[in-house]
């Protein structure tokens, strides 16, 4: 462990995987609430053009990046509001397009290497400079304090955006943040986990977390929690197994995710026994005589209070509406 | 006629349209402050299209929209407005407790500051009012669809709104919830509040409704008093029961 520690490159990679594992869950949470889990992975594609223009104009790639993911997170986000029809079909675009053009531009830069294009794929922790490690730390507090001190807005709008709009929320101008800080994310993980990965960083905490939690505080919390700890342990499990970092840390993470699904099932029963009355064991319930041509499908062991609203609904329904 | 208080919602001539298909041609509705208004009509006559264009959800292509007097592109006191949207689930994709859910119509009060000790005390009132104040730490995902339907209009009144917007609050829902949610909007009326309420049939909820306005493919077919259901009522075997008369269920829920 003193050995790992007294390297400067392992300093600084422990340093950047820890400020990843707080910033990706954090802001991956509003994505999975939104059930729109696979965003991070179409940024992700989208940030590969970004690294081919850095290496074309000969700038920092990470900002490049940062600039042309945060253009296709808000067009996303634009297709995503407008809830077109065929907004599957525009992202699909989007994602191929942005994947296909950063290989091209790669390739036909100076610098094209063999590995070049590779240490953005899959991420490259060991060779994070001091420079990129204040850019890492930097953009990551910046979503941090968007997305945990905005938590209760930004809850709101991914939970129920008709009615958050109904409370005076500026919902549009937060849905826009809210991509953005997704995008820089993508771009500020990228080094760490590479661009290929970076969605499950953002996600697998979180749904891993929530296999045990109930409260979106508390999930959110853990989920960082979870980053952090996987993080870490990825990057110091490579060092020891020489194994690259990224699909390291992603595996431990899915590792993680196994182990409390499995918890989940034993604990969401005793939840449920000591909050609800189960009920009696057995069907006592004596169903009224049966009226012949009456429908026959209905559970012999449903209670006669149960569905009748349901079944007459239509023609009270049918009397009301002409 | 005028009135010394503007009224809640005036939509005068609303054209709208969804998905390219013109849904309402034309709707007028006026909400007086403390009066109770529903809005009936079959699927797709434009009862939830019209509600959305009042809570600016869906743009009205023609037409004007006043919320308290005040034209909607300069009203801001959305305090003042409830709002029950139609209900699929109150669970999304990460776990979210009943307060948190709650805690949300509260924050056109506490803004971008803490959520305080009587933001607090206000969620805990409104749970109160639904009967759901015991499951205030349980998971929306756990609850049943009666149960996630109180938990959302225990949303809407924890800012103690002037109007209270309710899509279909009776669709799916538990005859035990029925009554509560019966309950709570007439607690709500006797406190002066407002109702608009989109229903499929009048229901349980018929006596607390003043005017009934029935729209038929985009346009207002009826305003006034509330239709009695003749047809329905003269059935055999139903029971006209009002929800205030005791705490039974009525019959024809249960």
């Amino acid at each position: 462990m003193t050995e790992m520690l007294s390297y400067d490159f392992m300093q600084r990679a422990l340093l950047a995987a820890v400020l990843v594992g707080i910033t990706a869950p954090a802001v991956g949470i509003y994505l999975v609430q939104r059930r729109q889990a696979l965003m991070g992975d179409g940024m992700g594609h989208v940030a590969m053009t970004g690294v081919g223009l850095g290496f074309i104009f000969q700038t920092s790639p990470v900002w490049m990046a940062v600039l042309v993911c945060v253009l296709g997170a808000v067009t996303m986000e634009l297709v995503r509001s407008r809830g077109n029809q065929r907004g599957d079909i525009a992202l699909a675009m989007l994602f191929y397009g942005g994947m296909a053009c950063g290989k091209l531009l790669v390739s036909l830069s100076a610098q094209a290497g063999a590995g070049s294009l590779e240490s953005y794929l899959w991420g490259s922790i060991l060779t994070v400079a001091p420079a990129d490690l204040i850019t890492i730390a930097v953009l990551g507090t910046v979503v941090v304090a968007v997305t945990v001190g905005l938590r209760r807005q930004l809850f709101a709008i991914c939970q129920d955006e008709d009615f958050a709009r109904v409370t005076g929320l500026p919902v549009r101008t937060l849905n826009l943040l809210l991509a953005v800080m997704a995008a820089v994310t993508v771009t500020v993980a990228m080094r760490v986990v590479g661009l290929l990965l970076v969605s499950a960083l953002m996600v697998v905490p979180v749904v891993a977390a929530q296999q045990l939690t109930r409260s979106f505080a508390a999930t959110q919390a853990a989920s960082i929690a979870l980053g952090v700890v996987v993080s870490l342990a990825g990057v110091t499990g490579s060092y020891h197994l020489n194994v690259p970092s990224g699909p390291a840390i992603v595996l431990l993470a899915i590792a993680v995710f196994a182990v409390f699904s499995l918890l989940a099932a034993p604990l969401a029963r005793r939840r449920h026994r000591a909050a609800t009355d189960p009920g009696p064991k057995v069907c006592d319930v004596e169903l009224p005589e049966r009226i012949p041509g009456q429908v026959p499908k209905r559970n012999a062991e449903q209670l006669p209070g149960q569905g009748s609203s349901d079944a007459t609904t239509p023609e009270r329904g049918a009397g009301l509406a002409q | 006629m005028t009135h010394p208080i503007p009224p809640a919602v005036r939509l005068r001539d609303a054209v709208a349209s969804r998905g390219g298909r013109p849904v309402l041609r034309g709707v007028d509705l006026t909400v007086q402050p403390g009066e109770v208004v529903a809005l009936l009509g079959a699927n797709g006559s434009g009862k939830s299209t019209t509600v959305k264009a009042v809570i600016g959800a869906v743009p009205l292509e023609q037409g004007a929209l006043e919320l308290f007097g005040v034209p909607y592109a300069g009203f801001r006191a959305w305090h003042r407005i409830g709002y029950v949207p139609q209900r699929t689930t109150a669970a999304s994709g990460v776990p979210a407790t009943v307060r948190e859910v709650v805690s949300t119509g509260r924050l056109p009060q506490h803004r971008l500051l803490p959520f305080r000790r009587r933001d607090r005390a206000a969620v805990d009132r409104a749970l109160a009012a639904v009967g759901m104040l015991e499951r205030a730490g349980d998971g929306v995902a756990d609850l049943s669809g009666g149960q996630q339907q109180r938990v959302l209009i225990a949303r809407a009144l924890v800012g103690t709104p002037d109007l209270l917007i309710m899509d279909e609050p009776m669709a799916g829902v538990d005859a035990a919830s029925q009554q509560v949610l019966a309950d709570t909007l007439r607690a709500e009326v006797a406190r002066g509040a407002a109702v608009l309420l989109v229903l499929h049939e009048l229901g349980p909820l018929e006596p607390l409704i003043d005017r009934a306005v029935v729209l038929r493919d985009g346009c207002v077919a009826h305003d006034g008093p509330p239709v009695p259901n003749t047809g329905l009522h003269a059935l055999p075997g139903h029971d006209h029961v009002h929800p205030h008369a005791d705490h039974t269920p009525p019959r024809l829920l249960a």
